[in-house]
């Protein structure tokens, strides 16, 4: 019922182009910062602890950048950096809207004769649509920069030997998986989000509730969607 | 929570409902403007059945109503200027200009002229509720409702808002009504009065009739203060 009021009686077009570039700002771009540096830890961290467990001295060195590369793609990019994502935006919009809602901001909505449901959450939920593939390609390209840094930085692996592992035996599919994720997590976080803030109902407290509750909701909802979407498409 | 409450508000005058607190008068407010659903009964607007029309109707019907809210329901992330204009942007098609000449007419008639830079965090309590009063009549509302205008108001403040309201209910020839447990406001700009009491209509009348009813809970209601029993004799 949340997600079919969305699009009944919306107001006229150019009032959402503009609230999903407000929204495309704040949701996005905002979020590049923490993104970028869990993204190239995260890349980093994966190229050393790979190292440390490849002893066999029958593992070329290349193989620490094809496992980065395919950890970050296939997992780390869109999965870790949705919780992250859920854990920023998700609170971000349930508090925004809790907020909204104890103050009465989206009864004034309701009053002037406004879709509240449709102003406020379709652009949230567009522009999350939008950006989140944009921020796991960020993402994606950090950490395995990251992991290139990391490897040069330490010694375990050489700039040739990591480059050429991250071109072996590549499957371009993994990029398609990788997005096809991060468009589910998206409309995830920020439905989940926005239905919890949404429907808040009490004072500040019960803003700081929907919050929580929207973080927690989302990383189960981004980790089950991870399991069924492995399941269907790279069984 | 409310029980068989009928009355007819007067047009183009100040109708108040009044009552002590969790007796529903919100509550009838809110059925009355759509917020609450009501289990049974009509809300007719000028003889447009409100409660039971279809979703268009009900947008028009709204698009008439202009609404006070207790905390002034401003949206934090826009100024004063984007606050009034809001309506404007959303529901009419006027041009940039015709909606800033709009704005600046009605922020002068409410007191708060050169203030369109403000934002709602900058404003006192009274300040919030002008500009909440701009913001319901910016689009020539022809039903303005108030929920507790002066809640939260010192003295003055309290009488300044009310006789704004009453000034601007007669100059727009607007049918307003106001939820007030505030017995200055009652005295002052009564036009029409309806007590409630425990979820049902006790009393009504006007400022003239009021001190002459003999319904005992609407007497205790009057005489609740020391400076009304005072006035009246009733020590």
């Amino acid at each position: 019922m949340f997600l079919g009021s969305l699009f009944v009686k919306r107001e006229p077009l150019k009032t959402y182009i503009r609230l999903i570039f407000d929204e495309a700002v704040i949701i996005g771009v905002n979020s590049i910062v923490i993104v970028a540096i869990v993204s190239t830890f995260m890349g980093a961290v994966t190229a050393v602890q790979t190292a440390y467990n490849l002893v066999s001295p029958l593992i070329a060195d290349y193989v620490i950048s094809v496992i980065v590369r395919d950890m970050t793609i296939l997992e780390l990019a869109p999965t870790i950096i949705a919780i992250v994502f859920a854990g920023k935006v998700g609170s971000n919009i349930a508090g925004g809207l809790g907020t909204m809602r104890i103050t009465e901001q989206i009864d004034a909505l309701e009053v002037m004769g406004i879709n509240s449901v449709s102003y406020l959450v379709l652009p949230k939920i567009i522009a999350t649509l939008l950006v989140y593939p944009m921020l796991v390609i960020i993402s994606g390209f950090l950490a395995i920069y990251g992991g290139y840094l990391a490897g040069i930085i330490t010694g375990i692996i050489t700039p040739t030997e990591y480059i050429y592992g991250i071109r072996a035996d590549f499957n371009e599919f993994s990029v398609t998986f990788a997005l096809i994720k991060s468009v589910v997590f998206a409309f995830l976080v920020s439905s989940i989000s926005s239905f919890k803030g949404y429907y808040t109902q009490g004072g500040a407290l019960e803003v700081g509730q929907a919050s929580t509750s929207a973080v927690t909701n989302s990383v189960i909802a981004i980790l089950t969607a991870d399991y069924l979407l492995a399941q269907l498409l790279l069984d | 929570m409310l029980h068989s409450v009928s009355g007819t508000f007067l047009p183009g005058k100040t109708n108040l409902i009044i009552g002590a607190s969790g007796t529903g008068k919100s509550v009838l407010l809110k059925c009355i403007v759509g917020l609450i659903q009501p289990d049974e009964g009509e809300v007719l607007y000028d003889g447009r059945e409100f409660t039971t029309a279809n979703r268009d109707l009900k947008t028009e019907i709204r698009r008439e109503i202009g609404m006070l809210f207790q905390g002034g329901a401003l949206f934090d992330s826009k100024n004063v200027e984007q606050n009034v204009m809001f309506p404007l942007d959303i529901l009419t098609t006027l041009s940039k200009k015709e909606k800033l000449d709009r704005v600046n007419f009605v922020l002068e008639r409410v007191g708060l002229a050169n203030s369109n830079r403000l934002m709602p965090s900058e404003l006192s309590g009274g300040m919030k509720k002008r500009v909440g009063i701009a913001r319901a009549i910016v689009n020539n509302s022809r039903y303005l409702f108030c929920d507790e205008p002066n809640s939260g108001l010192d003295p003055q403040t309290a009488i300044l808002i009310d006789s704004l309201i009453q000034e601007i209910t007669r100059e727009y020839n607007i049918t307003t009504i106001v939820v007030t447990h505030d017995m200055n406001s009652v005295m002052e700009i009564g036009d029409y009065i309806m007590f409630i009491y425990k979820g049902r209509k006790l009393w009504e009348g006007n400022k003239e009739t009021i001190g002459a009813n003999n319904v005992a809970e609407l007497q205790d209601f009057i005489y609740a203060n020391n400076l009304m029993r005072a006035l009246h004799g009733k020590e």
